[in-house]
């Protein structure tokens, strides 16, 4: 696996590197304020932020077509955020307001966007993983071209539907790249004392699908590994695995204190792997952009993120009568 | 200037211990930078700051007990405070409506109203209509074929439907006329194919997944609920399944307890489903095409003891039967029962030994447990006063639970006896001939429970 180092640095050019810096940047300021905002009790129920894995979704949307769509689980503000679904509209939803993906009646768990080809945001572990699949076959009914992004966790990569849909994946050869984000951590069961087999990109082996390790706390090092997969998934040869080694700074939800790793190992990360120091080292190693121009990014930024908060907090409650809508479709 | 406020961290935290500073006054500190640690009453939390800036007060000792969530506890000042403002506070601050009384006062609908599809159309076979004899086996497969001509989002997936005809042959034909790609044969998988299928229709396509039995569907029931039922709801209206799900449901014959489930209350439950449980061709295959067309997910529950049997069914083109409307069976004055799928035929049965003892019984049979034709019923308890439900399923919070306490609710006044449930013995289904035929409900027991409530 390629270390956190910057090799890749020469493979992106000056716009690619400013715009994961941006993006990423946008993820981890935006997580920051929604966890201040449940810290304020402006947003309820579980909340479980990205801080950490920023590089995974910006490097694999990088390696997308417009239309390609995306699923994952409940860790998916990052996953919204880069498809580019909109933070006041992610944040509304965080609140609970009508002003929210889906009108707040989701909640941080379950959002949704058609446009952004993004179908959620799901609750019930590994759950997506057969959902995406499914959206896979639709791309192959309709012989479209599009390829359909399945993510989910180290956790997750437990579930057994998880390779009933490997199975039926490889066996059709379904136009989908399946990311496993091992952060090492399934809630607080580390991959070690729950897997017999910690290298997951194996996990495909027994199906046919060829799986790769990928520093996922290197943007550029992620959507390189991506374009392999996707083009791969598009030509029609099929599912492909990609373990993405990246790590989550805070608890499992906001309730989770962490106990269950060293504060020194989570420091360490911090220090010395961060995705974003990563972009920002390369761009000005690069020559790219200076001390200055990156701290105008980051103020930029905090306002888009400051913009959503205040969205979310005027955006109304839903109506009454959003109770009972949108059970059913009439026919 | 920002102030820091105590963090709640946790969905039910009011108020936790400021155990630890880690900065102090005139200290800058970077977002994400740990500045406290809090107790709660279930772990010690870092706290991290969200803003940059220069501390310029801790308004909390260190040490503080029962510091209330919200309150402030440090200012920053300093670079950055301009750009990120700390949010307002007023929604949090001011008093939120009661939801719980305004849902009762203003926006809460009759339980009887839930979320229920307006029903469509007649279900009356036109005078003079020619009718053609066919196995209920034969009206599943004409259904999925004519609707699958009609458009070709429609397709058919499941074990052994494809070049095998169908385990119980519903299937046959299929695969010739339409090809693999729309009649898919899947692994043994039914919890990675039902969820494949949910996200298959999330993408637009018209699923038609068929389990062997629904007894196998059980190990798909998350999708089912969690995918198909509440994404609708979840997404705010934006993803649709418009899928259906289907194959035998109940008691076949000498299965024993696991594979001879009824799961009509199970999936009727469910807010987001719709439910349909035919008894004769004529419904199963209006009622199959009215689904495969409805743009929600449909749980469609088959018998497998009816598959063969043949029936008259109206030889018209493009034969649909309305979705939520019950359909009387047989008219009668005395007593009221309410049935469902296969026991429609023991209830038909029972009412013809009835008539012979003079006792003339109405034959409701429901053809969609959800949206439930309860008025339907209602009506029919009006004129007869009495009520019988029967179904083959147990009776704890059973579809005869259901009605009559939608009609002890809603029609109490019209009842001259307790209404009374035929179902299965509660135990689970039992292999021995003798042990079977005892735990299922039969002619006999309809009959003796009608003559219960008409006291004869």
């Amino acid at each position: 696996m390629a270390k956190a180092n910057g090799k890749h640095a020469a493979e992106a050019t000056k716009d690619e590197l400013l715009q994961y810096y941006r993006d990423m940047l946008l993820i981890r300021r935006f997580e920051e304020r929604a966890g201040q905002l449940y810290g304020m009790g402006l947003i309820g129920g579980f909340c479980h932020l990205y801080i950490g894995q920023e590089a995974v979704v910006v490097g694999m949307q990088a390696a997308l077509k417009d239309g390609d769509q995306v699923i994952t689980a409940y860790r998916d503000h990052g996953h919204m955020l880069a498809a580019g679904m909109t933070a006041n509209g992610v944040m509304a939803e965080l609140t609970g307001r009508s002003g929210g993906y889906s009108k707040g009646k989701g909640g941080s768990m379950h959002m949704f966007s058609i446009e952004k080809a993004f179908y959620g945001g799901h609750g019930i572990v590994g759950a997506q993983v057969s959902l995406g699949t499914g959206l896979a076959f639709a791309n192959k009914y309709r012989s479209d071209g599009k390829v359909c992004l399945t993510y989910f966790g180290d956790g997750a990569a437990n579930q057994g539907q998880v390779y009933e849909s490997f199975n039926m994946a490889a066996l059709w050869k379904l136009p989908v790249v399946y990311i496993i984000e091992n952060n090492q951590y399934a809630m607080g069961t580390s991959i070690q004392r729950s897997s017999s087999e910690t290298h997951l990109y194996k996990r495909g082996i027994s199906f046919n699908i060829p799986g790769e390790e990928v520093d996922g706390m290197d943007v550029v090092a992620v959507r390189e590994a991506g374009k392999r997969a996707v083009e791969r998934a598009r030509a029609g040869e099929g599912p492909y695995l990609l373990e993405m080694k990246t790590y989550r700074y805070r608890g499992h939800s906001m309730s989770d204190p962490a106990k269950y790793r060293t504060k020194e190992e989570v420091d360490e990360k911090k220090a010395k792997h961060d995705p974003i120091e990563l972009v920002k080292k390369m761009l000005i190693d690069a020559g790219h952009a200076d001390e200055a121009a990156l701290k105008e990014i980051d103020r930029e930024i905090r306002t888009v993120v400051s913009d959503s908060a205040t969205f979310a907090q005027e955006s109304p409650e839903p109506d009454p009568s959003e109770l009972m809508t949108d059970i059913y479709i009439d026919a | 200037m920002t102030q820091i406020l105590m963090p709640a961290l946790s969905p039910t935290m009011e108020e936790g211990n400021l155990a630890k500073w880690l900065v102090k006054v005139g200290d800058r500190i970077e977002p994400g930078q740990v500045i406290a640690e809090i107790e709660t009453d279930k772990a010690t939390m870092e706290v991290e700051a969200v803003d940059e800036g220069t501390v310029t007060e801790l308004l909390v000792e260190e040490g503080a007990q029962g510091v209330k969530v919200n309150t402030p506890i440090a200012v920053l000042g300093g670079e950055g405070e301009a750009a990120a403002p700390a949010p307002k506070q007023e929604a949090k601050q001011a008093p939120r409506p009661d939801m719980k009384e305004e849902r009762v006062k203003t926006a809460r609908p009759e339980p009887s109203k839930l979320s229920t599809p307006t029903p469509q159309g007649d279900t009356e076979i036109p005078a003079g209509t020619q009718m053609i004899k066919i196995t209920l086996r034969d009206a599943l497969r004409d259904a999925m074929a004519e609707e699958m001509r009609r458009d070709d989002r429609v397709f058919l997936m499941g074990e052994e439907v494809a070049e095998y005809q169908g385990a119980y042959k519903v299937s046959r034909g299929l695969l010739e006329e339409f090809g693999p790609m729309r009649v898919v044969d899947t692994p043994i998988t039914e919890h990675g194919f039902a969820g494949l299928g949910v996200g298959a229709a999330m993408a637009g396509l018209k699923p038609i997944v068929e389990f062997m039995t629904w007894n196998f569907g059980m190990q798909a029931i998350d999708h089912i609920i969690n995918s198909a039922a509440k994404t609708l709801y979840m997404s705010g209206g934006q993803i649709k399944s418009s899928i259906v799900f289907r194959g035998p449901n109940g008691a076949a014959s000498r299965v024993a307890a696991q594979h001879s489930q009824d799961y009509s209350s199970w999936y009727s439950h469910i807010p987001g489903l719709i439910v349909i449980a035919p008894y004769d061709a004529a419904d199963a295959k209006g009622l199959l095409k009215a689904a495969i067309r409805n743009p929600n997910p449909v749980v469609f529950l088959e018998h497998e003891m009816l598959y063969g049997v043949e029936y008259e069914i109206p030889d018209v083109e493009d034969w649909i039967v309305p979705i939520g409307k019950a359909k009387v069976r047989r008219v009668g004055a005395d007593v009221t029962i309410s049935t469902h799928s296969r026991m429609v035929g023991h209830a038909l049965k029972a009412a013809e030994q009835l008539a012979e003892q003079g006792i003339d019984a109405e034959v409701i049979d429901l053809r969609t447990l959800r949206p439930l034709d309860i008025a339907t019923v209602i009506e029919s308890v009006k004129k007869t006063n009495r009520l019988v439900t029967v179904e083959e399923g147990w009776g704890q919070s059973g579809v005869g639970a259901e009605v009559c306490a939608r009609v002890t609710n809603e029609a109490f006044d019209y009842l001259d006896a307790p209404p009374t449930r035929v179902h299965q013995v509660d135990a689970p289904l039992a292999y021995a001939a003798n042990l079977e035929a005892l735990a299922l409900p039969n002619v006999d027991h309809i009959v003796d429970a009608v003559k219960a409530v008409t006291y004869r």
